[in-house]
């Protein structure tokens, strides 16, 4: 089996002799959802964009589906569904118009591409849409109309580049759905956002990309064993004015809203806390993790990494 | 099952047939208003004046001319501002990852360009039979230079949307070099009558031979050898069509 994208030693050195892609190296396997993390200009759009065809590489190799970027860019291209991070279609045209119109770049007649239209349209809840102009859409509708329209020729990949930025909840929450659902079909899913609770629960594999490289990447779930603690806050009836010695052994400071926070390393149990909390008669009345689990790994990772760091 | 570059070239070709009839006003309905002008004031009120130039009426002697011209102009200005915003709004996107080879982009906008020309080119002449009779000569000659010359200033307007990075680099060209190289390419007079040292210079003009092999194709007269024009334009459509195809491989202005 191919896998979906194989990236090594990707450089990319912009015209104003920024480096913007230190020699990265990600493998995608096909079928994965996978996300790709990252603080702001990371190196996320550019990767994607070079996989994509809109930016040029300035060396390494990248393969899509097996194929060879350079030498096969056609069968790449068809592999390939492609959402960016900058809305990118004609504000002017109507909805049902731009969907059909890119179906035809990838070869579909108007008939076949106006059946591909309305399937797409209505699984994105846009098919009411379908007549308006796309400049009069809200912000989560253009999203969601690049996301039909990635996907009318039904490319085996599909990427996407915060397919989530200034979405609402609820459309967020319908969007991840969709592409579950997709994914549960067979179609491999490759997308960066800055939602991390998000790229936790859904992605089963990752990567973390900073400064133009990879600093960690591999199952969601084992990059989270890995980490070494987490932090917790607890809010109590009472608010303790100061808190005992011995509490510093989980690193526990108090709040300025009179919650406590503390850590638990990895091996740690809970119940240690709530025995010593329990010993000074401290109540704990809820409690939440901090962040949570992959935000703490993200941030440890990449607000630790040296300017130009080793890969990891 | 019909070829997918052949789709992708007519979705393009569509896509820019229905953007310039979606704003007729701004692409077909100027040069129809321009051209009555010029038709009544220099063909009727002026020309009446100036009798006959090159053996025929002032009127029948200037309309191949405007013909040119409204198709050059027309040609141009569609390929250079549908591009340039296709460029500018990153719906050129669209095509860049889409598996659609360079030369049926190209191509695809080239033919955008040559029928919006071609509309205006029609238009024009329809208008014109107004003020005179036309008579063609010689229709395939009509026909072809019409066509090549469409071609030509079409691939023209494409480069010069790869080069420009505001709205404001795609008039330049039109109003400092095509305009007055139109002007002076023999629309309005027949150059045998200046003086022999700029008719030398005229004959350096590129679109003077387009003009009067247009003019030979409707009225039968042409100050230059008809096959001259036909080469000129000939190699104008290798060598832009090569460059054209060079920016576009290497990802000029599209690509980062
Ligand atoms: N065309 C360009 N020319 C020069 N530098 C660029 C260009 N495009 C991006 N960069 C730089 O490359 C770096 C990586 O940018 P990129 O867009 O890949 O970041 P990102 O990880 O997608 O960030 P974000 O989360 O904000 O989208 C940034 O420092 C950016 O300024
Ligand atoms: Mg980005």
């Amino acid at each position: 089996m191919a896998n979906a994208l194989e990236i090594s030693s990707l450089v990319k050195v912009y015209d104003n002799g920024f480096t913007a892609l230190k020699g990265i190296d990600l493998t995608v396997q096909e079928g994965d959802f996978f996300a790709l993390l990252g603080p702001n200009g990371a190196g996320k759009s550019t990767s994607l964009g070079i996989v994509s065809s809109l930016v040029n590489k300035t060396s390494g190799d990248v393969r899509v589906n097996g194929y060879d970027l350079v030498n096969q860019r056609e069968q790449v291209k068809r592999s390939l569904g492609v959402v960016p991070q900058e809305f990118n279609f004609n504000a002017f045209e109507k909805v049902f118009d731009i969907i059909v119109q890119q179906a035809g770049y990838y070869g579909l007649n108007r008939k076949q591409a106006a059946v591909k239209a309305e399937e797409y349209l209505k699984k994105l809840d846009l098919w009411s849409k379908k007549d308006t102009q796309a400049r009069m859409l809200s912000g989560g509708m253009k999203r969601r109309l690049m996301i039909a329209r990635a996907l009318v020729h039904e490319p085996k990949i599909l990427i996407l580049d915060e397919p989530t930025a200034g979405v609402d909840i609820e459309i967020r929450r319908s969007m991840w759905t969709f592409l579950t659902e997709l994914n549960r079909q067979g179609t491999t899913i490759i997308l960066t956002t800055h939602y991390l609770e998000e790229a936790e629960s859904l992605c089963r594999n990752l990567a973390i990309i900073g400064k133009g490289e990879i600093i960690a990447q591999g199952p969601t779930k084992e990059l989270l064993k890995d980490k070494d603690r987490s932090t917790f806050v607890a809010d109590f009836s009472q608010s303790p004015e100061s808190l005992p010695e011995s509490f510093s052994q989980f690193d526990a400071q108090l709040t300025g809203d009179g919650s406590v926070e503390f850590h638990i390393k990895r091996g740690e149990s809970l119940n240690q806390v709530f025995a010593l909390f329990d010993q000074y008669n401290l109540p704990i009345l809820s409690m939440r993790p901090k962040t949570n689990r992959l935000e703490e790994l993200f941030v440890d990772l990449t607000e630790n990494q040296p300017e130009t760091g080793s890969k990891v | 099952m019909t070829h997918p570059y052949w789709v992708a070239f007519s979705s393009i070709v569509v896509k820019e047939v229905r953007r310039f009839l979606r704003i007729w006003p701004q692409t077909l309905l100027p040069p129809a208003i321009t051209m009555v002008l010029y038709f009544v004031i220099f063909g009727n009120l002026i020309g009446s004046r100036i009798g006959e130039m090159g053996g025929f009426d002032y009127m029948q002697f200037i309309v191949p001319g405007l013909i040119m011209m409204t198709v050059i102009t027309n040609a141009y200005g569609n390929v250079s501002s549908s591009f340039f915003s296709n460029k500018f709004q990153r719906s050129l996107e669209e095509l860049m990852v889409a598996p659609v080879p360079n030369w049926v982009i190209l191509s695809g906008f080239v033919i955008g360009g040559v029928a919006r020309g071609l509309a205006c080119g029609i238009i024009v002449m329809l208008l014109s039979l107004w003020f005179s009779k036309l008579v063609v000569s010689h229709i395939f000659v009509t026909i072809s230079v019409i066509l090549l010359t469409a071609i030509v200033f079409s691939i023209a307007g494409l480069i010069n949307a790869i080069f420009a990075t505001k709205f404001d680099d795609v008039t330049i060209v039109p109003t400092f070099i095509l305009t007055p190289l139109t002007y002076l390419g023999g629309v309005f007079y027949s150059v045998s009558l200046l003086p022999e040292f700029w008719q030398w210079v005229s004959k350096l003009n590129p679109i003077l031979y387009m003009v009067n092999t247009f003019r030979y194709g409707i009225i039968g007269v042409s100050d230059i050898p008809v096959a001259t024009a036909y080469a000129m334009l000939g190699l104008f459509v290798i060598v832009l069509g090569s460059w054209a195809m060079y920016l576009l491989n290497t990802g000029r202005g599209l690509r980062t």
